[in-house]
């Protein structure tokens, strides 16, 4: 089976309540797959990389960061679209995906993830001989 | 003779609606109207609004945003943003899922009326675009800039 027919959302909601009771943000995401792998970016405002962490073990891949919001003492909230800094989204992976050959940058709130396919999960053409 | 079905406040519709008026009483749209420019739920960039009695705070989620390509303009108290996000469109990748926003928005946010448009300052960082703008203080004497 290929990694693309395996990768499948976990949960499916925009917002989700941690057992805590706090609302967590389901970042947007881009998933494209390429013969190499799969390039995810996700849409984090207010996380810098020192609040983000990501996980990938041979099942799950897990992305989690809390956004800071600079706010002078006392300020009173007017009108909120955003109501948690909490961002978390896991998705399941197959086994394709080598878990020690991942890269992640974040730039301006943009996290670029790159995960990498085993050689044995690369695509590999086949060629039909002919007499 | 037939009066109202009984059967009717059971249907899933009437549940959907009942939801939806616990969600606005929940958090406070129940009997608000809403303005004029306001925008549908959803609609990038998300927006918070705080104020303190010197000044109010306007956030704009708006994460991979060229801020050459931004502009914020205000207009008496109405606060405009508008900018453009393009997607990288990479060749040879098929795309599962494009979640995330492509194109060009624009958002009007209302102020208060005691703001000054004179004294607006915007910043960006790790994808927030944080605009204060200062209120008014009648009592306080107001402070010349002297430029050079």
């Amino acid at each position: 089976m290929t990694v693309s027919k395996e990768i499948a959302e976990t949960q499916d909601k925009p917002v989700a309540q941690t057992r805590a009771g706090e609302f967590v943000l389901q970042p947007p995401v881009d998933i494209s797959e390429d013969a190499d792998g799969i390039t995810l970016t996700a849409d984090m405002p207010g996380v810098s990389g020192d609040r983000l962490d990501i996980q990938l073990d041979k099942d799950t891949l897990v992305i989690e960061g809390t956004a800071k919001i600079e706010m002078p003492e006392g300020m009173k909230p007017i009108y909120a679209d955003v109501r948690s800094t909490r961002y978390r989204r896991s998705f399941a992976v197959g086994g394709g995906l080598d878990p020690d050959n991942v890269e992640a940058s974040l730039k301006d709130g943009v996290l670029n993830l790159r995960l990498h396919k085993r050689p044995e999960a690369k695509p590999r053409k086949i060629e039909v001989c002919t007499e | 003779m037939f009066g109202i079905p009984v059967n009717f406040e059971g249907s899933l519709f009437d549940q959907f609606r009942r939801i939806e008026q616990q969600m606005d009483e929940l958090f406070g749209g129940g009997g608000v109207l809403p303005g004029i420019r306001s925008v549908a739920p959803g609609t990038f960039p998300p927006v918070n609004v705080g104020a303190t009695p010197d000044k109010v705070d306007v956030y704009l989620f708006c994460p991979g945003i060229d801020t050459q390509k931004l502009d914020v303009s205000i207009q008496q108290n109405m606060l405009s943003i508008s900018g453009e996000r393009k997607a990288a469109n990479a060749e040879n990748t098929k795309f599962y899922r494009r979640e995330r926003f492509n194109g060009e928005f624009r958002r009007v946010v209302t102020l208060p009326n005691d703001i000054d448009p004179d004294r607006v300052e915007a910043k960006y960082a790790d994808g927030v675009l944080q605009i204060e703008v200062q209120r008014r203080e009648a009592s306080k004497p107001r402070q010349i800039e002297i430029k050079q």
